[in-house]
């Protein structure tokens, strides 16, 4: 079970999170403080998988923008860790500059809740992700 | 006016920028979102991110409040919004505003709302409920757009209650044209499953529809809802089984369209969630398992590919295989890949490779020792995740040998360790490994006490609660009690002699309680002494009041005698005007308890016996009190089960102590018993009889119901879980001793390799870690008992399905079970001529047939059950058992185990008169009993005597022929007279009898012997067989005389040598289904210790040794001429690793089994 999924720039601040189950916004900054702490200052050769009180981290670093998921021990940690590439591969096929990944956080949402629901991973085909935000896209320009 | 104004003025430029972006809407950094995400980016403390986005959310609550504000502007506001609630900020006022943009916004605007009230909002928000409206109107329009945004915003976030508003929308999307209509529908649906599964239960039908979609997309929606169904409950969906495979197989076999391939892997996740499934449907079920041996074998191929996904894929694979009915082809495939993972470089893969191990040793322990030296290695890593995992591994190994250095391991990492839920977790493992395994007291104190100084008080109240019920239980030997207690209290002395400011609470009132309780025990100790020292405890600062108020009870305990009462007194003294009630009323207890001694004594009995105290559970001395107060018109008492619920609560954590120890009238007077009468009556309750001798005051009070025996009444549970496993396991303390001297050669054996240091130190490690693997206790020892519950539980299932299996070869008569069609043949003969069954042999290999059978024809009818007054061709049966030379190599025939049959033999009590004890009285007048002649050149075992009666002495040899165990009976008439109509019958439930018709003579001359024998077949193995039989005679006309007898066999005897060569036994091998793995002791007292051990296993149990390599050696057997089973044995370490493996379920264990005999006896 996927719990949350954050986006972090290099100085640590947040720039997209998604909770899979309900934590009060108070707690999430914490939270969050927790996570970047835990895979911020990870080396290379460290495994890409942090504990983190009863769940798991995974973490894959794009340049400056890290992203970590919160998983559940009963997950297979390297196909969430492949997830994350899929996820950063859709985006790319999206967005032309990675800076408006930040700018377009409805937009990022959008795809991310097409492709994981509830914790669960219910799609994994770039086109079948980007298709609803891409009509959408069409109707607003018409 | 000019505030309108203003506000115009500054939604103006969000207007013009807004108005230059692209179409497409796609946000750039030139809009007001892009300067705010950007102000936040530059600033560098979070005072000033505090003040900016204070400020920015004062803005965006006045845009959005604001008439004039559009929606491609609310737009932009809700994204602004998320972004500060991103932050930490909370925006609620922007709520009722999502809401809005879900239900007027168009398209993008639309989204944008719901995506709003998605993240803001969570599934118990009161506004949620305005949503309904705008979602029920959403899912009837006609475009699919909006159609799928409700969809969406349904299956994330929405009220309970209103489900049965939207289902009959939801569920005719599940028809819907479209397939992302159709798919979003099931993923609602699973969300209503989720939430509400009783409102969706009508449509499982539909589900199954959703299962065979022609979209796969729609499929693999409805995965989740089989998932999650499947693991609440397996069974009701077994017929789904095929379906899975098959889908799985065509994905495996790249059927689906291109785009779903990840890296040229065909859909990976939907690959990975279709294992999970089977491996939840196949575990412990053979029938449903084999029909997915194929696919995982399919997977496990097609996986090959390096990249991380095909690994993690591979991992379900892994796990999915060591779940499920094993297959030994594929287990060993896994084992292969477990190993490819935790040797590889990558330390990602060796991760995934640790916890796949971790998961499999829990099946089969013995695979953590292939990769021990990885282990061992991955102790040290300097990656915590890695170190972490290898210590839980390490857990679910530990045994009695390896407890100490496994302990010690993980002790000391957690010193290294801060974070709490590490410290909770390990603390936890280590209290229970100590528990189980503890090799000595001494050990066992020394680590709970660093359980208790590292586990401090975020420890879960029950393991120092455990920890005390089981110094106080005891076990068994009262030496060993006192030595545990003497010890604990000695240990706790020098802790607090030490400076204990740094101590967790937990553990001071742990030592409070020892010291109360069991100080007296230790001669030479000044009780004084105690008391300062628990003084020094109450005194010192940042004990809580909890912690005095157990210092002070058992102060409360110690206080007898002059000296010690003084002190008492000034502590009693000084409490009496502490500001806490509690304190100051034990206070005030002590002294009284101090100033009237009788009653001290009375209440605190000093050595504290088990028994001594009774505990009125009916409180029968508060009838009185109780009549006068319903006569004063108090309400009568009620069962109080809604304040034990309340109270259930408040319990679990550790209560006063010792408030049961005292008597009702004076502990009735202490403030919290009086608050909490419930728990009296409850936990007096608990002792319903009260002359059980178990109940105990301070027992009681920890209120441990519930928590697992680890401490029984035979000591440490790791004995009795040996005595106590199904397993093959007999004679436990040999099992025990062998495994202890494994441990000194272990432990010795790195020494003549004169290899670098730190080598030589991790394989020391290994030794000491591994050591017990995989032996025979090993599967008992592991370390959680439910891991190997699976293991024992499955034999049932291939036991049936070996007998459905064989059912076809032998479905009609019980002869037939003979596995082969030719001795079903055979037995068919013996049926009609049961007189010659000898002939018989000439299905047996031909050596046997020309010598055996040629005889048998010779002697023809008169061989069986005739008189056969050899009693002057003396010839000693020892001198017989000469080999059968074109038969056997190396005469590994001749055998001679009487001792099994011997010590099987019963003799029913109602003739055990004159039972003659040996073979030498029985047949006492200088006649020996001699095979039939064409049986001599049979292997045999020595005759050995039955059972025997004034008249008659019973003998019984076995014969080991090549396809069937004859038991031979020799009936000998020891006296003088005729003995008449004597009628011998042999009856055996498990074993096919090739001949049962009683062996019947007319009469019996004095001192004659007369011999009869029956063929014996095994189909199944058994470990050991009963036979009973009845022989009853005449000695005159109506004096009708009967003798039971009854006798052992073992599978042993029924095994054959298989001669075959290493070619095929390879082929062989693979053919085969059911194996065991095991370590054997090596004979390592004289020449090679392979060899030697093999020969041990030759000789005793006539298996063929088919050739030996190096280290290892491969044998080979057979059960009679059916079943083969092949073993494969390697020398590791001082241990000899056998891999067993037979066509027929159970064969291996009983050849394991008697493997171990058979090397224990030597």
């Amino acid at each position: 079970m996927i719990k949350f999924l954050l986006m972090i720039n290099k100085q640590g601040q947040t720039r997209l999170s998604k909770y899979y189950d309900h934590v009060d916004v108070g707690k999430r900054a914490a939270l969050e403080a927790n996570v970047v702490k835990c895979c911020l200052f990870r080396k290379k050769e460290e495994c890409s998988f942090v504990e983190y009180k009863d769940y798991k981290l995974v973490y894959r670093q794009y340049a400056a923008l890290f992203i970590v998921v919160g998983i559940t021990d009963d997950e297979n940690e390297l196909s969430i860790y492949e997830l994350v590439h899929n996820f950063i591969e859709v985006l790319d096929k999206y967005f032309n500059r990675v800076t408006q990944i930040m700018f377009n956080l409805d937009k990022v949402h959008i795809m991310l809740d097409e492709m994981i629901l509830n914790g669960c991973i219910v799609e994994t085909n770039k086109n079948r992700i980007l298709a609803p935000l891409l009509a959408l896209d069409k109707m607003a320009e018409s | 006016m000019s505030d309108v104004v203003e506000k115009t003025l500054t939604a103006l430029p969000s207007l013009l920028s807004l108005d230059s972006q692209p179409g497409a809407g796609k946000l750039s950094s030139t809009s007001k979102l892009g300067q705010f995400i950007r102000n936040i980016t530059e600033l560098t403390s979070k005072h000033e991110e505090e003040k900016l986005i204070k400020k920015e959310l004062a803005v965006i609550k006045d845009q959005v409040s604001s008439p004039y504000t559009t929606m491609r502007q609310m737009r932009e506001l809700m994204v602004r919004s998320m972004y500060c609630e991103m932050l930490g900020y909370e925006a609620s006022f922007a709520y009722i505003h999502a809401i809005k943009l879900a239900q007027q916004g168009t398209v993008l605007e639309k989204r944008a709302g719901y995506l709003a009230v998605s993240l803001f909002l969570n599934e118990n928000h009161e506004l949620l409920l305005l949503l309904v409206n705008t979602v029920l109107k959403d899912l009837q329009s006609t475009n699919i757009i909006e159609v799928c945004m409700a969809l969406t915003v349904v299956s994330q976030i929405f009220p309970k209650d209103m489900i049965p508003a939207v289902l009959p929308l939801v569920e005719e999307k599940l028809s819907h044209p479209k397939e992302i209509i159709r798919r979003k529908a099931v993923l609602a649906l699973y969300k209503f499953y989720l939430i509400a599964p009783n409102q969706v239960q009508h449509i499982h039908g539909k589900f199954r529809k959703a299962l065979c979609d022609k979209d796969p997309g729609v499929m693999t929606s409805s995965l989740h809802i089989y998932l999650q169904m499947i693991q609440e409950s397996p069974d009701s969906y077994k017929d789904l089984v095929g379906s899975f495979v098959t889908i799985l197989r065509q994905v495996v076999g790249g059927k689906l369209p291109l785009d779903f391939n990840y890296h040229s892997i065909p859909a990976p996740w939907l690959q990975m969630q279709l294992l999970r499934i089977l491996s939840l449907l196949g575990r412990e079920d053979q029938s449903t398992s084999e029909t997915m041996y194929d696919v995982l074998n399919e997977s496990l191929r097609r996986a090959e590919m390096n990249h991380n996904i095909t690994y993690a894929i591979l991992y379900e694979c892994v796990k999915a295989i060591y779940t499920i009915h094993p297959k030994a082809e594929l287990l060993e495939k896994a084992a292969k890949c477990i190993g490819n993972f935790v040797l590889s470089p990558k330390i990602n893969l060796k991760y995934l490779g640790l916890k796949a191990l971790t998961y499999v040793v829990q099946h089969d322990a013995s695979l953590a020792l292939q990769h021990q030296m990885t282990i061992i290695e991955c102790l040290d890593h300097s990656d915590l995740l890695i170190k972490r995992e290898t210590l839980e591994l390490l857990f679910r190994i530990t045994n009695a040998q390896n407890v100490t250095v496994i302990v010690e391991r993980i002790l000391s990492f957690l010193r290294l360790c801060n974070d709490d839920y590490t410290i909770i977790d390990l603390v936890g493992k280590v209290a229970e490994l100590a528990e189980k395994y503890a090799p000595d007291n001494e050990w066992f104190i020394q680590t709970m006490t660093v359980v208790f100084s590292l586990g401090g008080d975020l420890m879960p109240p029950d393991i120092p609660s455990s920890f005390l019920r089981l110094l106080a239980e005891g076990s068994q030997s009262e030496v060993d009690d006192r030595q545990l207690k003497v010890y604990a209290v000695n240990s706790y002395l020098s802790v607090l002699n030490d400076d204990c400011s740094h101590l967790p609470q937990r553990f001071l009132q742990v030592i409070s309680w020892v010291l109360g309780e069991y100080s007296y025990l230790r001669e030479g100790l000044d009780q004084e002494e105690v008391i300062l020292l628990l003084k020094k405890l109450l005194d010192q600062r940042g004990v809580s009041a909890e912690t005095r108020s157990w210092v002070l009870s058992a102060l409360t305990k110690l206080c007898r005698g002059s000296g010690r009462a003084e002190l008492a007194l000034a502590v009693a003294e000084s409490l009496s005007s502490t500001l806490d009630t509690v304190l100051r009323q034990q206070g005030h207890e002590l002294r009284h308890l101090i100033q009237d001694g009788s009653l001290h004594a009375r209440v605190l009995p000093q050595p504290a016996p088990a028994n001594s105290l009774e505990v009125d559970s009916s409180l029968s001395f508060l009838d009185g009190f109780v009549s006068d107060a319903l006569a004063a018109g108090a309400a009568p008492y009620k069962p109080p089960h809604q304040r034990q619920e309340e109270l259930g609560q408040q319990r679990a954590p550790t209560l006063e102590p010792y408030a049961l120890s005292l008597p009702m009238s004076l502990s009735s007077c202490t403030v919290t018993d009086r608050q909490s009468p419930s728990v009296l009556s409850m936990s007096s309750g608990l002792s319903a009889n009260s002359t059980e001798p178990s109940q105990r005051a301070g027992v009681a009070t920890l209120m441990l119901e519930g928590v697992k025996r680890v401490w029984g009444k035979e000591g440490y549970l790791p004995q009795r879980d040996t005595s106590e496993t199904p397993a093959t396991v007999e004679e436990p303390s040999d099992v025990v001793q062998s495994s202890h001297q494994q441990v000194v050669i272990d432990i010795s054996q790195p020494e003549p390799e004169p290899e670098p240091p730190q080598l030589d130190k991790k394989q020391q490690l290994a030794s000491s870690l591994f050591v017990g693997l995989g032996s025979q206790n090993s599967a008992c020892l592991l370390g959680k008992t439910e891991a190997t519950v699976p293991r024992f539980r499955r034999k049932p299932h291939l036991n049936d399905a070996s007998s459905s299996g064989t059912s076809e070869r032998s479905s009609d008569s019980s002869h037939s079970s003979h596995s082969t069609a030719d001795s079903f043949l055979y037995g068919g003969l013996l049926e009609e001529e049961p007189a010659t069954p000898i002939q018989s042999s000439r299905h047996a290999p031909q050596p046997i047939a020309a010598s055996g059978s040629c005889e048998a024809r010779q002697h023809g009818l008169t061989v069986n059950g005739v008189d056969e007054n050899r009693g002057g061709a003396v010839v000693c049966a020892k001198e017989e058992k000469r080999a059968h030379p074109t038969q056997l190599i190396e005469s590994d025939m001749v055998r001679v185990r009487p001792n099994a049959l011997a010590e099987g033999a019963v003799v029913p009590p109602q003739n055990c008169s004159r039972h003659l004890p040996s073979t030498s009285s029985c047949g006492s007048d200088s006649e020996v009993l001699k095979l039939p002649f064409e049986l001599q050149n049979l292997p045999h075992s020595d005759i050995i005597s039955l059972i025997s009666d004034s008249h008659l002495c019973i003998s019984c040899c076995r014969v080991f022929r090549e396809d069937a165990l004859l038991i031979v009976l020799f009936l000998s008439n020891s006296t003088e007279m005729v003995l008449c109509d004597v009628a011998l019958e042999l009856s055996c439930e498990e074993l096919q009898m090739g001949s049962l018709r009683g062996n019947v003579m007319e009469s019996m001359a004095g001192r004659t012997s007369s011999v009869c024998h029956y063929t014996v077949f095994m189909e199944r193995p058994h470990t050991h067989v009963p036979f009973t039989g009845t022989v009853s005679y005449q000695t005159q006309p109506g004096h009708k005389h009967t003798l039971h007898f009854s006798g052992k066999l073992t599978t042993a005897d029924f095994i054959r040598p298989l001669v075959l060569s290493t070619e095929e036994y390879g082929k062989l091998w693979l053919s085969f289904s059911h194996d065991v793995k095991q370590n054997l002791r090596l004979l390592t007292d004289a020449g090679d210790p392979l060899i030697a051990t093999l020969n041990v296993l030759k000789d005793c149990l006539q298996l063929h040794i088919v050739d030996i390599i190096g280290s290892e050696g491969i044998v080979a057997c057979r059960l009679l001429d059916g079943a083969p089973c092949l073993m494969h044995c390697r020398v590791h370490g001082a241990s000899l690793a056998v891999w067993l493996r037979s066509s027929l379920s159970s064969f291996p264990d009983c050849l394991l089994y008697h493997c171990q005999r058979a090397l224990q006896e030597h």
